[in-house]
């Protein structure tokens, strides 16, 4: 049987109604689908169910899954009984340097990896990989010594300076690999109006490249919003607490409990929460940039 | 501000347009190139060649903050080979490692072709799949410590709904490392979307002349999703590799390392070594050594699993 005569064949078999084979994977991929979403949807019901229940409710047993009564005042009372207003405060200042810092100087080292030929650009950019692929945490001693150092302790600088030079690895990386996808032409152009090397970078790649930038700039803000270790080491009076931080002050005190905790956990997931929604594209645009351009 | 600057006669403007203007074009273009990298280029020798260096220093002293530190030769280095402790870190990351990474694999695989399926309401799924690897670090912690209360947890609460024994699985040695098994591939959306990617990316055709040939659901998998998938799986496998020998959070904040160090991660080790016991030579020491155990893992992957990734179109 030649090529074309089993194509026809495949062909015909497409149009044929779906065998009890096929019929029988589809309905597996739906029980699964749906067994696999209660197995991820569940601890997140559970948290919100949890944090709306009375002191007294939380430990009965069984469970209730609808609190009965809502106490709403759980989140009032949790996010009064430390001042998360300041650590709100504190967390927007480092999460907004961050990413100002990250957004400008990954891109401008991006731009000079990715457009520019001189020699010892391809050592520089080993140097990148190698520093994306050794995690923060090698880091985290020495560093602090260097900090402690230079008197920052107990200051936002540990947090908010680094990001300057260069914003990190990952994002100059990321940053990297999209200038790459964008026309060289689009910049001799600019070049023959006499644009500068600058001029290239800031009125033609970045407009350009907002994409990508929205993109770093969330995940940035996300880290800054999440990370724990970074500010649980340098900050040490209360009034610098991130939000990080100051929940996780909540685990090592005794007298406040489970509901309260799981009142300021769910407050503090929710604004994360609500960007993915409205960020959904730029999130998912993110994480495939990440593993796929390498 | 205009920053497009008109190459002028070499001999007018200030001194450094001048200097600039004698440059060859190669050298200017050096010079820029430069100029480009230079926050990158700053930012390592003062953030990670500084710090390494007096982690190197650090390495062969005493040294608890207060008094100037002191010199003790190999003794840190020596500390490091007789302690008990740290051997029962390095045990527990290690086994995690050796658990979780192929379970989250294997598990983020299967969802992503889960989710690959072509149905009306799939976009939902994908968000549902997605969604926990969103949760801050420390509301996860706490969750999860609720969740695996021994009276009061949901887990229990299932497990002995259908008849199981009442589990301990923060208190219990033996189990709390399944705990946080669970908790890490709970969390895979991450590797999920980037597989997801890859699976959209393998084209059609492939499975079309697969299927022609007589092939079916499992070998198509095998011979050709498998193979096209291969450089994000690896991809998928380092980056797996790397965070399980970060984990920090979960372990201060849900069981602070316990019961009976069944938690004691290296990092949280490294962390409490230098800042709750002071040590911070000897912190600077075990710093090098998770260091080098990443170096030599990564070796080993792309040494011998990156040789049998396939690549579509290599190079770049």
């Amino acid at each position: 049987m030649g090529f074309s005569e089993k194509r026809a064949d495949y062909i015909e078999s497409r149009r044929a109604p779906t065998s009890y084979g096929d019929k029988f994977f589809h309905w597996l991929t739906v029980f699964l689908l749906v067994f696999f979403a209660v197995v991820m949807v569940t601890p997140f019901i559970w948290l919100l169910s949890s944090s709306l229940k009375t002191q007294i409710n939380i430990f009965q047993y069984p469970p209730q899954l609808i609190p009965d009564p809502i106490m709403p005042e759980n989140y009032v009372y949790a996010l009064t009984y430390k001042p998360f207003g300041t650590y709100f405060r504190n967390t927007i200042l480092v999460a907004g340097l961050n990413v100002i810092a990250v957004v400008f100087t990954s891109s401008f080292c991006a731009y000079g990896f990715a457009r520019m030929r001189f020699p010892g650009r391809d050592f520089w950019f080993g140097i990148v990989m190698a520093t994306l692929f050794l995690p923060y945490a090698v880091l985290l001693v020495p560093s602090f010594i260097v900090f402690s150092r230079l008197g920052w302790v107990d200051t936002f600088l540990p947090l908010v300076v680094p990001p300057f030079f260069g914003g990190g690895a990952f994002n100059i990386f990321l940053m990297r690999q999209f200038f790459r996808t964008i026309p060289e032409e689009i910049a001799d152009a600019a070049r023959i109006d006499g644009c500068s090397e600058f001029g290239v970078y800031l009125r033609v790649m970045l407009p350009l490249s907002k994409p990508a930038l929205i993109t770093i700039g969330i995940f940035t803000f996300l880290f800054a919003w999440n990370d724990l270790i970074g500010p649980i080491t340098y900050l040490r009076s209360p009034d610098n607490f991130t939000i990080a931080v100051g929940l996780a002050s909540f685990r090592s005190q005794t007298d406040i409990s489970w509901d309260l905790q799981l009142a300021a956990s769910t407050a503090v997931t929710l604004p994360v929460i609500l960007l993915f929604f409205l960020a959904q594209r730029y999130f998912i645009q993110g994480v495939v940039m990440t593993g796929l351009k390498g | 501000m205009s920053l497009a600057t008109e190459p002028k006669a070499a001999e007018q403007g200030f001194w450094l347009t001048r200097q600039y203007n004698r440059l060859t074009l190669r050298q200017r273009r050096t010079l820029m190139g430069y100029i480009f990298i230079a926050p990158f280029i700053l930012g390592f020798l003062f953030w990670w060649l500084g710090p390494a260096a007096v982690a190197g220093y650090l390495t062969f002293h005493k040294w608890n903050f207060l008094a100037a530190p002191k010199f003790v030769g190999m003794a840190n280095f020596s500390k490091m080979l007789g302690d008990p402790i740290l051997a029962q870190s390095l045990k527990v990351t290690i086994i995690f490692s050796a658990i979780s990474v192929p379970l989250g694999l294997v598990f983020a695989f299967f969802l992503a072709n889960l989710i690959n399926a072509k149905f009306r309401f799939i976009a939902i799924f994908r968000t549902i799949y997605f969604l926990p690897s969103i949760v801050p670090a420390v509301a996860n912690a706490i969750l999860w410590a609720w969740l695996f209360n021994t009276e009061f947890g949901l887990i229990n609460y299932v497990i002995r709904a259908f008849g199981g024994p009442k589990i301990g699985w923060l208190q219990d040695p033996n189990w709390v490392m399944l705990a946080f098994v669970i908790l890490t591939v709970w969390g895979v959306g991450g590797s999920m979307i980037i597989f997801l990617a890859g699976l959209q990316g393998i084209p059609q055709i492939f499975y079309e002349a697969a299927e022609i040939d007589g092939a079916g659901r499992w070998q198509r998998l095998l011979y050709v999703t498998l193979p096209m998938m291969s450089p994000i799986i690896f991809f998928n496998l380092v980056i797996g590799f790397i965070s399980s020998f970060q984990v920090f959070v979960s372990a201060l904040l849900i069981t602070n390392g316990g019961p009976q160090r069944a938690t004691l991660f290296l990092v949280l080790h490294i962390w409490r070594t230098a800042f709750s016991s002071q040590k911070m030579g000897y912190a600077a020491v075990l710093s090098w050594l998770l260091f080098l155990i990443l170096m030599v893992l990564s070796f080993i992957v792309f040494r011998y699993i990156g040789s049998r990734v396939y690549y579509e179109n290599p190079g770049d």
